[in-house]
């Protein structure tokens, strides 16, 4: 393999200044998992599909299977361990207490999807709440638990009445 | 599964340094890279250099001058739908964006990076063809124009050339009042790519302009069906022209998305749901922006 240029990025993982050497070709969410050690982004398609690798950069959810890490430089990274400020967001807590997940591999990822919709959207509609969770590939579920666990912690009521015009 | 094949990386600050760094052999434009980065994973590109042109300023302007509405080459389909200059200027592109893949991607990929990815199904090709878009290109020592109706070469192919770099694109507004739309098929309403979209401008003065995508290797205007519209009001006779001509207009394949039998039979339920919305806009009494109308 011919040389490359190794580059040392300076990113905020979670909050925490950090500095790593990557090469050109090395993906976000490889470096992100086993350099770094943060494994809630999960390795699916990655292809962009499924959503399982979702973090937020600079506070809007992207694929990081999609970036290069070299394109972090000097960029903000966020993953579902650093949205947790005091305790458990509450769309966390509902997503437990109403049973939301069974295997949870697309945990991680809805729940990033989730904190950007109510940053832009604090009340969000059952649409809404479909429409930010489209990309992230939910296996078990059927989804309808996990719109419900969201609507009812953001207090925007149930999904019910909308199921059919939105199937 | 990682990238095998190695590369450089730079990141230049202005546009003349990017565009110097274009110049050489093996090198090619980084922006969103929501394509480029499964293509080099399944060594579908081999570059020498990727150029992140994410640090030129400028390049993400959203701007209306003149009857001109200007996507710089790092606008977003995410902006697009948070943009309210996008939102009084041409809303359909909103109801376009509100449908291409998801939240997650329409961050990330831009509307220039679906323009030169050229893939066949591409959302943003025939919305921005209704407006009569050219594509801003640069190179070392100048820049040229390209309409978008003769960018795209085939699939994943275009007019760009060697050294050259995609700086934006401009969309055209009409200067009487106008209303659009655009229709995207799809298997589900979730992510997916089209089976086949569809966009339609109308005018007062009755300028109608219908571009196709997905069903052809490039997307389209459809002249033969222009030209059935053009000057005449929506009746059920002229709709119904409209329709007749749609098989004849398309050259769809078969694929894992969907029959060619079944989207050319759809293109024609689309044609007539998109002139009665788009007719129903232009008197003020449509559907609201967004609306998924197929």
């Amino acid at each position: 393999m011919r040389t490359v240029t190794r580059h040392q990025i300076q990113t905020v993982v979670n909050g925490e200044p950090t500095s790593v050497e990557v090469e050109p070709n090395d993906v976000l969410l490889d470096v992100l998992r086993t350099a770094l050690g943060v494994k809630s982004p999960k390795i699916g398609c990655e292809r962009g599909d499924c959503g399982s690798c979702t973090v937020l950069l600079d506070g809007r959810t992207v694929r990081s299977c999609l970036v290069l890490a070299v394109e972090a430089d000097a960029h903000e990274i966020t993953t579902v361990e650093g949205i947790e400020h005091d305790g458990l967001t509450a769309v966390q807590e509902m997503l437990i207490e109403q049973s939301s997940f069974q295997c949870g591999f697309c945990a991680p990822g809805i729940v990033l999807a989730a904190a950007e919709l109510i940053e832009l959207v604090p009340r969000p509609t059952a649409d809404e709440v479909r429409e930010a969770i489209a990309g992230n590939l939910c296996r078990c579920t059927g989804y309808e638990s996990i719109v419900d666990a969201v609507l009812a912690a953001t207090g925007s009521g149930t999904s019910a009445t909308s199921r059919g015009a939105s199937s | 599964m990682t990238i095998a094949h190695g590369f450089d990386y730079v990141r230049p600050a202005t546009l003349d340094a990017a565009l110097a760094c274009l110049a050489s052999d093996g090198s090619r434009v980084l922006a969103g890279g929501t394509d480029i980065v499964p293509w080099l994973r399944d060594d579908l590109i081999e570059p020498e250099v990727l150029v992140d042109i994410k640090a030129i300023p400028d390049l993400g302007q959203i701007s209306v001058t003149d009857g001109r509405l200007i996507l710089g080459a790092l606008v977003t389909f995410s902006d697009l739908i948070e943009s309210d200059v996008v939102r009084d200027a041409a809303p359909a592109l909103v109801e376009m964006a509100h449908q291409v893949a998801s939240v997650g991607v329409r961050n990330r990929a831009t509307i220039v990076g679906n323009l030169c990815a050229a893939v066949p199904s591409l959302d943003a090709g025939p919305v921005l063809m209704v407006y009569d878009a050219t594509v801003e290109v640069a190179r070392t020592g100048g820049v040229r124009s390209v309409p978008l109706v003769e960018w795209f070469v085939g699939p994943k192919e275009t007019q760009l050339a060697a050294g050259e770099m995609v700086t934006g694109v401009t969309l055209h507004l009409p200067a009487v009042e106008h209303a659009a739309v655009f229709l995207k098929l799809a298997r589900y309403s979730g992510e997916d790519l089209a089976q086949a979209n569809l966009a339609i401008l109308l005018t007062a003065e009755h300028d109608c302009r219908l571009a196709f995508g997905a069903v052809a290797p490039v997307p389209f205007r459809a002249a033969a069906i222009e030209a059935v519209l053009c000057g005449n009001a929506l009746t059920d006779e002229v709709i119904a022209d409209a329709r007749a001509l749609v098989a004849g207009s398309i050259s769809p394949i078969s694929d894992v998305r969907a029959s060619a039998e079944y989207r050319t039979h759809m293109c024609a339920v689309m044609v007539e749901r998109g002139l009665r919305a788009v007719a129903s806009r232009l008197a003020g009494d449509g559907p609201p922006y967004p609306t998924h109308l197929i």
